[in-house]
């Protein structure tokens, strides 16, 4: 580590302000503060003095994510190895049976470690070419623009990757991620200062550009010709009672040994995860608790009117919890402090709204049988001007109390 | 001159002028679905004698002069009651009669057939969501005062994009049939 501080020591004249790389400083400063921690202080009042900064939130953010991914890793191989047991294929096709076999792992759906492997073979592409794709972007910004390559792009490269069906071909994994990162955020001057979430604006670019994809209502088992309808798709046609006989427990669900994208599946990881960063300070739990009741209240309102036993409308709240990304957005991209309201008030308001939409979205609208992520962006939206009525009746309300006119 | 674009500067103005169009939609929308139904569709006037006459290509002519006539009415009544609102507005109140989002509520009246009650609940209904959308949008900018566009961006670049990507979270609604 010594060595490290000193080779990195002895380039920072290079990179400092009239140094030979100075238009470069972002990429110097980015590999020294990914391994160090920045020794900058604050030199002007005020002066906060807490343990957290940018930086630990954003490691807390991966690190509390980083189970829900495990299972779905986990899973994403264990939905390869069934698939291809169900259509009694005895080995996969491409480049990624050549690996399996040349470490010598088979396909079977019993072992962890075959399971695993498998999932990582479809997961870690993904993730490299986002960081890939997604980075290039992100340091060329902050090369032209001259700030520095923030953390931020670590949990949006993430979180985009968890949002992903593994069957994704990869072109359109980089497009999105350079969508969200650029559009997404970049063109308003970088993390902190965009008002929709990056990741989920790079995927609901993807979901509407390219539908046959990543629009949810078939299955994204990773095996060539198997087909089939998502819970959700088949709770829209049948109800609970369609999801149970095609084989799916609420347990299973609960667990994540289900089909879907890769980070979503587990709601028990998810909310495990999501209890971490609620406890150290960094997920609002107003928001979390917003979102949750927002969505029991509108699935009540849509059981009380539901037509039939297996419509929609009677898919309980405890099916909506654990089906599709709810859980993960509700912890991990409703929870992203920059794009969600900053006021207290506004955080229950904006997250009862996400729950509400969410559930309206997929009871209501035939078209998508999942609206967790378009909800969140709709949250999103419409943040700033929660706010900002939160800021205005606070004034109100103090003006009046202290008895000052209009 | 969109009034969608110029007049979302700040949240107040903002609402003031999707109230504005609320009361527009609700008021045009059905008259002008009367006015379509009575006098100009094919075979509209037989109640005059006149079965043969269709006045349908006049549509786009009398929508927009029904659309003027109103908009000039609710210039004065806010002029007189709500002088505040109304010099905030400025020249944008009259300019609502350009409005691409209100003529394309009376042609979609008449494109989808609706009936005079399925009009009133359409005109208020799309005058609403125009408010709610400019409101968002109103909302967006002010925090995006804070942001660090680049140059070339600044000011109507930067507001395009965002309302690209307001659309993009719209999009959860379409689709969805009752």
């Amino acid at each position: 580590m010594r060595f490290l501080r000193r080779s990195l020591d002895r380039m920072h004249p290079l990179f400092a302000r009239g140094g030979r790389f100075e238009q470069y400083s972002a990429l110097y400063e980015m590999v020294d503060t990914l391994l160090f921690t920045p020794a900058d202080t604050t030199r002007s009042a005020p002066h906060v003095r807490d343990a957290i900064d940018l930086k630990r939130v954003m490691i807390y953010v991966v690190l509390a994510s980083t189970p829900a991914v495990a299972i779905g890793v986990y899973n994403v191989g264990l939905q390869a190895n069934l698939g291809l047991q169900e259509l009694g294929l005895a080995a996969a096709t491409g480049w990624r049976a050549w690996v399996l076999q040349a470490i010598g792992i088979g396909y079977d759906p019993d072992s962890v470690v075959a399971c695993v492997t498998h999932g990582l073979l479809y997961f870690l592409p993904i993730y490299i070419v986002t960081l890939a794709a997604g980075g290039l972007w992100e340091v060329l910004f902050a090369l032209v623009r001259n700030h520095e390559v923030n953390e931020g792009f670590l949990v949006t490269s993430w979180l985009f990757a968890a949002t992903l069906p593994a069957s994704i071909p990869l072109w359109q994994v980089a497009l999105g991620i350079s969508f969200g990162v650029v559009i997404g955020k970049e063109v308003f001057g970088g993390t902190g200062k965009n008002f929709l979430n990056p990741a989920l604006t790079g995927r609901a670019f993807l979901f509407f550009a390219y539908p046959a994809q990543i629009s949810g209502d078939a299955v994204w088992v990773p095996v060539d010709s198997y087909s089939g309808a998502t819970p959700l798709a088949q709770a829209s046609s049948g109800g609970v009672e369609a999801i149970t006989s095609a084989g799916i427990s609420w347990g299973d669900a609960f667990i994540g040994t289900i089909q879907g994208s890769v980070g979503e599946v587990s709601a028990l990881a998810c909310l495990l995860g999501g209890a971490f960063l609620i406890a150290a300070g960094i997920a609002s739990g107003r928001i979390v608790a917003g979102v949750f009741l927002g969505m029991v209240a509108t699935t009540l309102l849509m059981n009380a009117v539901a037509p039939a036993e297996t419509s929609i409308f009677a898919l309980p709240w405890y099916w909506h919890l654990v089906l599709g990304g709810f859980a993960f957005g509700m912890m991990f991209m409703a929870t992203d402090p920059v794009s969600a309201t900053m006021t207290r008030a506004g955080m229950w308001i904006y997250g009862a709204l996400i729950g509400f939409v969410a559930v309206l979205i997929r009871v209501v609208n035939p078209a998508y049988p999942e609206g967790m992520m378009l909800a969140i962006l709709f949250g999103n939206v419409f943040a700033p001007l929660i706010d900002h009525f939160v800021v205005r009746a606070h004034i109100r309300k103090r003006r009046l109390r202290d008895g000052y006119e209009q | 001159m969109c009034t969608f674009l110029a007049v979302s500067k700040r949240v107040d103005t903002a609402i003031g002028l999707g109230a504005a169009v609320i009361v527009v939609q609700g008021l045009t929308v059905p008259l002008n679905n009367l006015i379509y139904r009575f006098l100009l569709q094919d075979g509209a006037l037989a109640w005059a004698g006149l079965p043969e006459v269709d006045l349908s290509f006049l549509g786009l002519v009398t929508y927009i002069g029904v659309i003027a006539a109103f908009v000039q009415i609710l210039e004065m009544t806010l002029d007189r009651y709500f002088p505040v609102l109304h010099n905030a507005l400025g020249i944008f109140l009259p300019l609502i009669t350009v409005n691409c989002a209100i003529l394309g509520g009376s042609l979609f009246m008449v494109e989808r057939n609706y009936g005079l009650g399925e009009s009133v609940v359409y005109g208020l209904g799309s005058g609403f969501g125009w408010a709610l959308a400019i409101a968002a949008l109103a909302g967006i900018r002010e925090k995006l005062k804070y942001s660090d566009v680049p140059d070339g961006l600044q000011g109507l670049g930067i507001t395009f994009i965002a309302v690209g990507l307001m659309s993009l979270a719209f999009m959860g609604f379409s689709g969805i049939q009752l």
